[in-house]
């Protein structure tokens, strides 16, 4: 690497150094952290790796004449798989995460404070000292409304300027009456003052909030990062023989492009020269290479394995295969979008209810010949008792327990919706491979000897192409140590050899160039075939048992040959359908939607990637392609596939949870609004009904962490 | 009763202090790895000094 040769002065490094993000899935112990961190930094170019064990990531800052794929291989050396994460997401939800804790960290301490002077009201301080505690109350009170009831505020203006109501607006009517009020009674002298539990309310609902922010949608980078995976630009063939660079926005039908090995096809065509393998993974999930010919089609995304090709373009930008892919995941996901959430649906019959009962309150104890200082006084209770704090905390409370013990398990799920839909799936449609299979070529090593196995390491553990890559994982995994060759050498196409003692040894594409895939080692004269299969994952049967007990029928849908298909269904004893296009996928599911079904769709290509956007709820596989992970719900790491049936398991018993709790919250109501509404809360009342609801509240929601274990 | 003079601003800082500190806690970045934090503290200093 360009790095080694001349290491830049100091004073140019600083502004050298890029940053870039990975995800590393497999990190479990603090011996991980350890590794990686101090692996990285050993590596030249590399100047620093931090490791976040929370979000799984590593953050490496480097040379920039490192790529992502330089830093995949260094991990991959460290014993890690590893993801580039496109340009940091989740940075604005982390913005909105942070002014929420902000908020909620004022409001705890204006709450305790105030509460430290209510509690001597309560307990009989009278006369001076009482008036004397008002005003202290009022002074930490009201800035402290002013700054953590801002994002209730902001958001109640919002709607009030286009005519609609939300949970916010009594959120905030109450807070801010219950406030004036309580200055008013402090100017006056008078008894009773709020200010405890108008900031206590605004504690527990910025909890609330604070939660519900964690479990937002972390953005679904929809049509750009696909297209990203295209290639840029191509070396188009002149007429006159010479060739030229063309971006692919620019390229159109007839052109012919040259493609060197290892280049990323940047449009559709047809191969009209040369013959090699196209590495279509990213287009189907498929990790076999694709072997091509003169004539054969090729699409954008996929990569040239073997020697140079030229193609001759049939469908270039946004007429491509891969463009038309992107463009049915935005459609598909736009049904999504209309998703109701719960807290939702259950505000929207709340807001008006309380705004109602209020106003009632009010007029009735006018009409009853109260003045209006004890009306609002009660109106004032009526808006604080029923405020929504265990309602606020019922939801978000719900899944943020759940979506932690699922996290623990090796499944992330991306937003609290996800969790509901994921609770009414009731048909499950998987991909064949690397979702049902682990969609990498797993070596069966039964015939190698020690020495072959250390022998086929050394040689493997060079090549970047995927079977020498699956051997050398494999290989590793079993703790072998590579024999020391050298002289090693890759031939595209062939294979790689080298020499160990003077003999010549070769890992080489297997002589039989059949269906089966499969490689040949030599050792001088001795030679081994070591065969390679795509193999279930190990507890796929399991999976679909435990999905059947819950009531939920599995199908597997596939773009995969018939023959390879017919295998796994048959293993798995599921009804199969093979061959299927993207539109296929999804024409599928959409039968089943409009047939009534709430499909869950489970698969990793990109292939998948409308498929999982249209379903009810996706899950993908972490070795999915890049765009299925981001329409994916939840994303499961690992060789397991149980982390699908847990998922759906946990989602039920999160909604259970979700209703106990709405259904506290309501009860809740019967008992306190008669109460208020006679005018019989004092603060104190109002303080204790708003702490024990929220504190159930949450206590029913943390029984969650149990589930899921 | 003039002791509230005293400790009622006392309980106030003590309060504002912790609040100050959260801020300056959350914005140096304090609670982005909370499982990271308690798992490194497994880590071998004698390793970190071998580099």
């Amino acid at each position: 690497m360009g790095a080694l040769a001349a290491p830049p002065k100091p004073t140019e490094t600083v502004a050298q150094r890029v940053d870039t993000r990975l995800t590393v899935p497999g990190m479990r112990c603090a011996g991980c952290i350890g590794k990686i961190e101090r692996g990285l930094a050993e590596i030249p170019g590399i100047d620093a790796a931090r490791v976040n064990f929370s979000a799984k990531r590593v953050a490496v800052r480097h040379d920039p004449q490192l790529d992502e794929d330089d830093l995949i291989e260094a991990l991959r050396r460290l014993g890690f798989e590893a993801q580039a994460v496109a340009a940091n997401p989740l940075a604005q939800d982390d913005a909105e995460t942070r002014k929420l804790l902000r908020a909620l960290a004022v409001a705890g301490f204006g709450m305790m404070n105030i509460m430290l002077l209510s509690v001597s009201v309560w307990s009989g301080a009278g006369g001076v000292t009482r008036e004397l505690f008002h005003w202290l109350s009022a002074l930490i009170a009201l800035p402290v409304v002013a700054y953590a009831g801002r994002p209730f505020f902001a958001s109640a203006a919002m709607a009030l300027r286009y005519g609609r109501t939300n949970m916010d607006v009594p959120i905030s009517i109450g807070v801010i009456l219950a406030t004036a009020m309580s200055f008013y009674e402090t100017v006056i002298g008078g008894h009773h003052a709020y200010f405890d539990g108008a900031v206590m309310l605004l504690f527990f609902l910025l909890a609330g909030r604070t939660l519900d922010a964690m479990m937002r949608d972390r953005t679904r980078a929809g049509i750009g990062a696909l297209l990203g995976r295209m290639g840029r630009s191509a070396s188009v063939v002149q007429p006159d023989g010479s060739t030229r660079r063309v971006d692919a926005d620019r390229l159109e039908p007839g052109m012919i492009m040259l493609l060197a090995a290892g280049e990323a096809l940047a449009a559709d065509g047809r191969v009209t020269e040369g013959r090699g393998a196209v590495d279509n993974s990213m287009l189907t999930g498929e990790s076999r290479p694709e072997p091509v010919g003169v004539g054969a089609l090729v699409h954008a995304g996929a990569i040239n394995l073997l020697g140079p090709l030229r193609v001759q373009i049939t469908a270039a930008a946004q007429d491509t295969a891969i463009a038309e892919i992107a463009r049915l995941m935005d459609e598909a996901g736009q049904s999504r979008s209309r998703y109701v959430r719960i807290a939702d649906r259950a505000s929207r019959l709340y807001a008006p209810a309380v705004h109602t009962l209020a106003a009632l309150a009010f007029a009735g104890w006018m009409v009853a010949g109260a003045g209006w200082h004890q009306a609002l006084t009660i109106a004032v209770a009526v808006l604080i008792i029923t405020c929504p704090c265990a309602m606020g905390l019922a939801v978000p409370a719900a899944q943020v327990v759940a979506s932690s013990a699922l996290l623990r398990r090796g499944l992330m799920v991306k937003d609290g919706t996800a969790l509901e839909r994921l609770a009414e799936v009731d048909i499950a449609l998987f991909d064949k491979t690397g979702t049902l299979t682990l969609g990498e070529p797993r070596p069966d090593l039964a015939g190698l000897d020690d020495e072959a196995q250390r022998v086929a390491l050394a040689l493997a553990q060079t090549s970047r192409h995927p079977l020498s890559r699956g051997l050398a994982a494999a290989l590793q995994a079993r703790g072998v140590e590579p024999a020391p060759v050298s002289e090693i050498a890759e031939t595209s196409g062939v294979g790689l050899h080298g020499r160990l003692n003077g003999e010549e040894v070769a890992l080489e594409r297997a002589v039989d160039d059949s269906a089966a895939l499969a490689s040949t080692l030599r050792i001088g004269a001795r030679q081994w075939t070591i065969p390679f299969a795509d193999a279930l994952r190990p507890d796929a049967g399991d999976t679909i048992g435990e999905l059947a007990a819950m009531g939920i029928a599995s199908r597997l849908l596939s773009g995969d040959r018939p023959a390879a298909v017919e295998d796994a269904a048959r293993a798995l004893g599921l009804p199969a359908e093979a061959g299927l296009s993207p539109a296929d996928k999804l024409a599928a599911l959409d039968a089943l939607k409009a047939a009534g079904h709430r499909p869950l769709m489970v698969g990793d290509g990109l292939n998948d990637g409308p498929a999982l956007a249209a379903a009810h709820a996706s899950i993908a596989p972490g070795t999915a392609s890049d765009a299925s992970q981001q329409a994916a719900d939840a994303v499961f790491i690992g060789e397991r596939l149980a982390p699908v049936a847990l998922a759906v398991r946990v989602a039920r018993a999160t909604m259970r949870v979700v209703r106990q709790n709405i259904g506290f919250a309501i009860i809740y109501n019967v008992f306190a609004v008669p109460l208020a509404l006679f005018g019989m809360v004092t603060p104190l009342i109002a303080a204790l009904a708003m702490s024990s609801s929220s504190l159930v509240v949450v206590g029913n929601s943390l029984r969650l962490a149990r589930q899921a274990r | 009763m003039s002791i509230l003079a005293y400790l009622i601003p006392l309980a106030l800082g003590m309060g504002a202090m912790g609040l100050a500190f959260f801020f300056w806690a959350m914005r140096n970045g304090q609670f982005e790895d909370l499982d990271g934090a308690a798992n490194r503290i497994l880590i071998d200093d004698e390793e970190e000094q071998q580099r």
